[in-house]
């Protein structure tokens, strides 16, 4: 075990990245101490799936009416390193409303909030690591990172793999934002291949004739699905 | 085959509705023989509480104990999940874990991994928290022993206060509390 100053791995964004603005005063400074595989996975701790209530994963069906926006299918897999799927794994996600507004109290953005969306759902992976969730398009947000700075419309995914190190939380984005190039959070990964890795795709066999929208946002974990996923608790 | 990871990025401030609607601080009853309570405040840089992490801990199941049969999961994940809107404090009452022993024989000390997401993280530190009874063990843990100096190995012992065990974190600065990466 050694310490070193990077511990960043390919593609990851660092923890430095000043452009953010919020960074500066968060980003540990200190060498990372480098943790062997063997140890870091040593401990196997079931990750808690809790339940899945009926419209967790329906983000247009929580309220009584139907939230204003695109609506729109967002399905993928997630998969570990090794290619091999992360079966009955909590996948949970949340964003703005087709306005650009979190239901958040300190999202004070002039835009309006939908009663009819909340903008939080979850579900488990399925046995080939698929995951679905109907909502509707997010929409761009300013923030007060710098003069004129506006978020590209995003959904923010928690995926769980089988170990410690496999823990990710990312955002997803959509093809062809204006935006991308503009937003520091987005660039921060320096990598063109990996930036990739998180803008969806439009997908027509996702797409549903006359009701929705399709998008496909596969998720790829760090490191090897050794240990098998327990079933979900009833 | 190998595939490359997705990117990780920030959890950003807004995460609460999605992420913390149920309570997961309790991954044993409170009332539980052995119950510990775990505490702290993430700092940042300038020293001031961050109101807007998520701090989630988890560790190997320890044996003879019940599962808490008011958590969501209607059971013992070794897993939990905290906010830290109270002033940047963080809580949870879990019980102590058993030493690990990793496949080729090392012993490591009993340990809680400690994973911490916020606004301005553009991904989560990871770090660990040892227990300050365990003098013997900590001082023959392979983890703590590989850290250089004795300053930056405190930030992974926890502190007795008031019955509870006091961890913070401190993410930049003086005392920062030492992270992980991964081989």
């Amino acid at each position: 075990m050694t310490q070193q100053t990077t511990g960043e791995g390919a593609g990851q964004p660092p923890y430095s990245y000043p452009d953010y603005r919020s960074t500066r005063l968060r980003a540990p400074k200190e060498p990372l101490v480098i943790l062997p595989g063997a140890l870091a996975d040593a401990s196997g701790p079931v990750y808690g799936h809790g339940r899945i209530g009926e419209a967790d994963d329906d983000l247009t069906r929580q309220h009584d009416g139907e939230p204003l926006g695109e609506r729109i299918i967002v399905t993928g897999r997630v998969l570990s390193g090794d290619g091999r799927p992360v079966r009955n794994s909590l996948v949970e996600v949340w964003q703005a409303n087709a306005a650009g507004r979190y239901t958040h109290h300190n999202d004070q953005h002039p835009a309006p909030l939908d009663p009819n969306f909340s903008g939080a759902g979850r579900c488990l992976t399925d046995e080939e690591g698929r995951y679905r969730f109907v909502t509707v398009k997010p929409g761009a947000y300013p923030w007060k990172n710098h003069d004129n700075a506006w978020r590209p419309a995003h959904i923010h995914f928690s995926v769980f793999g089988s170990a410690f190190r496999s823990r990710l939380i990312t955002q997803m984005y959509f093809p062809g934002d204006p935006l991308f190039e503009h937003d520091p959070i987005f660039r921060s990964v320096g990598d063109p291949g990996a930036r990739r890795r998180l803008i969806s795709r439009f997908d027509l066999e996702t797409t549903e004739p006359e009701w929705a929208l399709g998008y496909r946002f596969d998720i790829v974990l760090e490191g090897h699905n050794k240990t098998p996923f327990e079933r979900p608790h009833a | 085959m190998s595939l490359e990871p997705t990117p990780s990025q920030t959890i950003g401030p807004f995460f609460h509705d999605a992420l913390l609607g149920r309570d997961l601080t309790e991954l044993v009853p409170p009332d539980e023989p052995g119950a510990v309570r775990i505490t702290g405040v993430v700092y940042d840089g300038a020293g001031e509480p961050v109101t807007d992490a998520m701090v989630e801990i988890s560790h190997s199941t320890p044996t003879g104990f019940r599962a808490n049969p008011n958590s969501p999961d209607g059971g013992f994940s070794g897993w939990g999940r905290s906010g830290t809107v109270d002033g940047g404090r963080f809580s949870f009452v879990t019980s102590k874990p058993d030493p690990v022993l990793t496949p080729d024989g090392t012993r490591q000390a009993p340990h809680v991994d400690v994973l911490v997401f916020a606004r301005g993280l553009l991904k989560p530190v990871a770090t660990r928290l040892y227990f300050p009874d365990e003098e013997e063990a900590n001082a023959a843990d392979p983890v703590l022993a590989s850290i250089s100096t004795p300053v930056l190995r405190r930030t992974l012992v926890a502190r007795n206060e008031g019955g509870a065990l006091r961890f913070d974190v401190r993410l930049q600065g003086e005392g920062q509390t030492a992270f992980f990466g991964f081989e």
